[in-house]
């Protein structure tokens, strides 16, 4: 087996094997933390009878491990149980709203990736000078001022004074795409300066370390202009540390925007699990864990892969 | 086209520098150089580090390294002078009529591109060829170069060929545009003896048959007395003399030149083994973790008390390898080694603070060797404390002593590594290994990082303090010249075995093994036409590293 198959199988391993270890700390988490579903549901007024009854047909007095199994087991199948306030099927009620939410991450992400890697490339070629410090000046405000913050403030100024577009991110699929990325034009808006200066300056920095290179001097001295330098010598060998970044940043609009959801009021998963937190609905936060976790483990696995990859060692042994 | 391609007059280099704890001010790096170069002639620069050399080199094409800029002066390149272009103008002469090719092939290589397209580059993107004919011209000058499958070679990447095939490329990288002028800066200094040799004879070849200019830069003027049409020696930024490769070499008028021209000054009586030997080290076989072969194949050597062993071969020799098993950071799978007349533990944890004391080490880069953050006192006598736990007043004696055995003086106490020069560093290195008292100093290429000046004045150092303290060295070099200077016994090693070994005399002369004849006839000699003459007398290919 060549050695970069093998290296790539040991990383995807791992990535199975930490999702299965997040599995048991999560259940475990949700076991240990204080409090009672039951008396949640049915209030402060509940006859002990009732509570009992309740306890017993949500599973609850079953012995851990074996209530770990049957979720892993039925989450693998897609099954993640019924939540306990609702009696909703819980893959169902996610669906729609895990779509919604990569929706949005995905557009932020389309804006916001190419964005932060041209700056930190002009920010590269003007080192030290005015555009360089500008650009650093502006991201590291936006990305300083706490994200609801920014969120009201272009509401009020693109909503509400110019009226450009809405103060409230309502999608339904019987909207056209454009009219969808209309809707959620200020979320994007406010995601992408959240996770700009991140990137920006990872690129930047990462491009100024293979500057200092002896095959970058060689590239100058073949006449090539400033950009020519960056983009064809030292950006390939800048993406290992760049691509990393990006995917943190990803998983980021991926788990990390309930605030933006709830300022928007966006039907998206960060929503849904603040609804459920509020109500000690066990099973929900569960899955929703489980599927924060994922992402996030997916996304870095991505990065490892894109890095190993790049390195032309790995993909051409001698 | 004039009969000057290259007019360089008056040319005046300077650069900011950030001592430490001082401001910032600006220095003077070359002051004031003028010379001439015809088509097709090649102009060698010579001098030691600091010498400004590079910086001239670079400064024909209008560029500045680091912080380095040109203050003054004209550098005339086929009838312009390029210091007064624009930035586009500069852009067009680099790559198209002046290139250049670095000492180090394999970092001046981009990685992450196949060889091809980076040898092409400048060619294409000057408008010189299309990218077609510029592939064309670089597999005819692959081949020129004597590199291996060159219709192929252009495919891989830099990580895939040897040090001396990519330092080839890069000759092919500098010729494929047709420039009318190649900067070469250290060319071979980066490669064994005798890959040298075969890269030296490539570069002069393509030199001849493409009819391009040159400037050759090296600080070995050996090498460069081999290629050269013209000489000029500088030494601070100054021109000391400038004249014919004939007359530099064979009737130098300055003594800095002469200093330069005449042979190592040492002269070392070898010693016949008297007593037992201090070092032993038997059946040796090592290999490294996690790898399938082995790179030490039953060495033997002695090492007898007062004594220097020279361990000499090139670079996957297996030299330093030895160094590490005998240190114990590589447990050998074979074999033992006994030392003082006690078995040593093959493990570095197994071995007792009397062993580490008696056993020290001397570095290559002396400047990584030191922690930066501590003075010259506290360097020297960390090992005073930590072997004889030495305090105060008996301390600082003792380091003052040290510190006049290494000629520097109690002066330097307060100093720190970045105020001394090269020398000096390696001097405090010597310094610190010698106050532990050992019987035994590993020296690893102690010399190889210095001007030759600097490193006779360590070698001298070395054999005056061997005589006071009577410590054995185990030397390790790829410098037969530091070699025949130093040493009592010697130690050929090529391929992990020992080829050749005993008293310095016999090593050194006839009959010889054909490896031990290669590695000798490769080292250069100052004298014109020798290149031609060895290459004609070869028996044996090189290792081609």
């Amino acid at each position: 087996m060549s050695p970069i198959v093998k290296l790539l199988a040991q990383r995807i391993s791992l990535s199975l094997l930490l999702l299965l270890l997040i599995s048991v700390v999560i259940f475990a988490g949700t076991i240990v933390l204080p409090g009672d579903v039951a008396q949640s549901i049915l209030g402060q007024s509940a006859t002990p009878e009732a509570l009992a009854n309740l306890r017993a047909e949500l599973g609850v007095n079953d012995p851990p491990v074996q209530r770990y199994f049957a979720w892993l087991f039925g989450a693998m199948q897609g099954d993640l149980g019924t939540a306990l306030t609702s009696g909703q099927d819980i893959a169902q009620a996610l669906s729609s709203r895990i779509g919604n939410t990569l929706f949005l991450a995905f557009w932020a992400a389309v804006v916001a990736v190419p964005l932060a890697i041209f700056l930190g490339l002009l920010a590269v070629r003007f080192k030290d000078r005015w555009p360089d410090k500008l650009i650093s000046a502006v991201t590291l405000a936006s990305i300083s001022i706490p994200e609801f913050l920014i969120g009201y403030v272009l509401m009020y100024f693109i909503a509400v004074k110019m009226r450009w577009a809405p103060s409230v991110a309502m999608i339904n699929d019987s909207m056209s795409l454009l009219e969808k990325l209309h809707s959620i034009a200020l979320p994007v808006a406010v995601l992408t300066l959240v996770v700009l200066a991140h990137m920006m300056r990872m690129t930047r920095a990462a491009i100024l370390n293979v500057m200092q290179s002896a095959y970058i001097e060689t590239a100058e001295l073949k006449g090539l202009n400033a950009f020519q330098v960056i983009y064809r010598h030292a950006f390939p060998n800048a993406i290992a540390p760049i691509v990393n970044v990006v995917m943190i940043n990803l998983a980021y609009l991926v788990v990390g925007v309930v605030v933006i959801e709830v300022v928007f009021v966006y039907p998206g998963m960060g929503q849904y699990l603040v609804d459920h937190v509020s109500k000690r609905d066990v099973p929900v936060v569960q899955a929703c864990g489980l599927i924060f976790a994922a992402v996030y483990i997916a996304l870095n696995m991505f990065a490892d892969i894109v890095a190993i990859l790049s390195n032309p060692r790995l993909r051409h042994p001698k | 086209m004039s009969d000057t391609l290259l007019k360089v007059r008056d040319l005046k280099i300077g650069a900011t520098v950030y001592p430490p704890g001082e401001r910032p001010r600006d220095i003077d790096i070359v002051h004031g150089v003028s010379f001439d170069l015809a088509p097709g002639k090649v102009l060698g620069l010579i001098g030691e580090s600091g010498a400004g050399k590079s910086t001239i080199g670079l400064a024909s094409m209008a560029y500045g390294r680091g912080g380095v800029k040109i203050t003054g002066g004209e550098v005339w390149i086929n009838g312009r002078d390029i210091l007064k272009g624009s930035h586009k103008d500069i852009r067009k002469l680099r790559g198209a009529e002046v290139t250049y090719v670095s000492q180090s092939a394999a970092a001046s290589f981009n990685p992450a591109k196949k060889i091809m397209d980076q040898v092409v580059e400048a060619a294409v993107e000057q408008q010189k060829f299309s990218r077609k004919e510029a592939e064309a011209r670089a597999r005819v000058l692959f081949a020129k170069l004597g590199l291996p499958d060159p219709d192929n070679i252009g495919d891989r990447y830099p990580h895939q060929v040897s040090g001396g095939q990519l330092q080839r490329c890069m000759t092919a990288l500098a010729l494929c545009p047709e420039p009318d002028l190649v900067v070469f800066d250290e060319p071979t200094t980066a490669l064994d003896v005798t890959t040298q040799i075969d890269v030296l004879m490539a570069i002069k070849e393509a030199i001849r048959d493409t009819g391009v200019a040159a400037l050759y830069i090296t600080h070995d003027l050996a090498v460069v007395a081999q290629v050269s049409d013209d000489i000029m020696v500088l030494k601070m930024g100054n021109t000391v003399e400038y004249g014919t490769v004939d007359q530099i070499i064979n009737a130098p008028q300055e003594e800095y030149t002469k200093a330069l021209v005449s042979v190592r000054s040492i002269e070392h009586e070898e010693k016949a083994p008297t007593e037992e030997p201090v070092l032993s080290v038997r059946n040796i076989t090592a290999r490294y973790k996690g790898t399938q072969f082995d790179v030490l194949h039953n060495v033997n050597v002695d090492l007898y008390p007062g004594q220097t062993l020279a361990v000499v071969g090139e670079s996957g020799s297996g030299k330093s390898t030895l160094a590490r098993v005998i240190t114990g950071l590589l447990p050998p799978r074979e074999g033992e080694i006994e030392f003082a007349g006690r078995k040593l533990s093959s493990d570095l944890n197994g071995r007792s603070r009397e062993d580490l004391r008696e056993l020290q080490m001397i570095y290559q880069m002396a400047d990584v060797a030191m922690n930066p953050r501590q003075t010259v006192g506290t360097i020297i006598g960390r090992p005073l404390e930590f072997y004889f736990g030495m305090r105060g007043a008996e301390k600082k004696k003792r380091i003052v002593e040290l510190l006049d055995e290494i000629e520097l003086g109690e002066k330097f106490m307060d100093r720190y590594p970045a105020e001394l020069s090269g020398g000096q560093k390696q001097r405090v290195c010597i310094a610190r290994s010698l106050a532990a008292k050992p019987k035994m100093i590993i020296c690893d290429e102690v010399t190889s990082a210095l001007d030759p000046l600097v490193a006779d004045g360590i070698l001298k150092l070395l054999l005056d303090l061997q005589k006071i303290e009577n410590v054995a060295y185990l030397f390790i070099t790829h410098d037969l010249a530091t070699v025949r200077a130093i040493s009592d016994n010697i130690a050929v090693m090529y391929q992990g075995k020992v080829q050749r070994y005993g008293g310095k005399s016999k090593v050194l002369n006839p009959p010889f093994d054909d490896y031990t004849d290669l590695l000798l006839s490769s080292v250069p000699e100052m004298k014109l036409g020798w290149l031609e003459e060895v290459i004609a007398h070869r028996k044996m290919e090189s290792a081609g590293n």
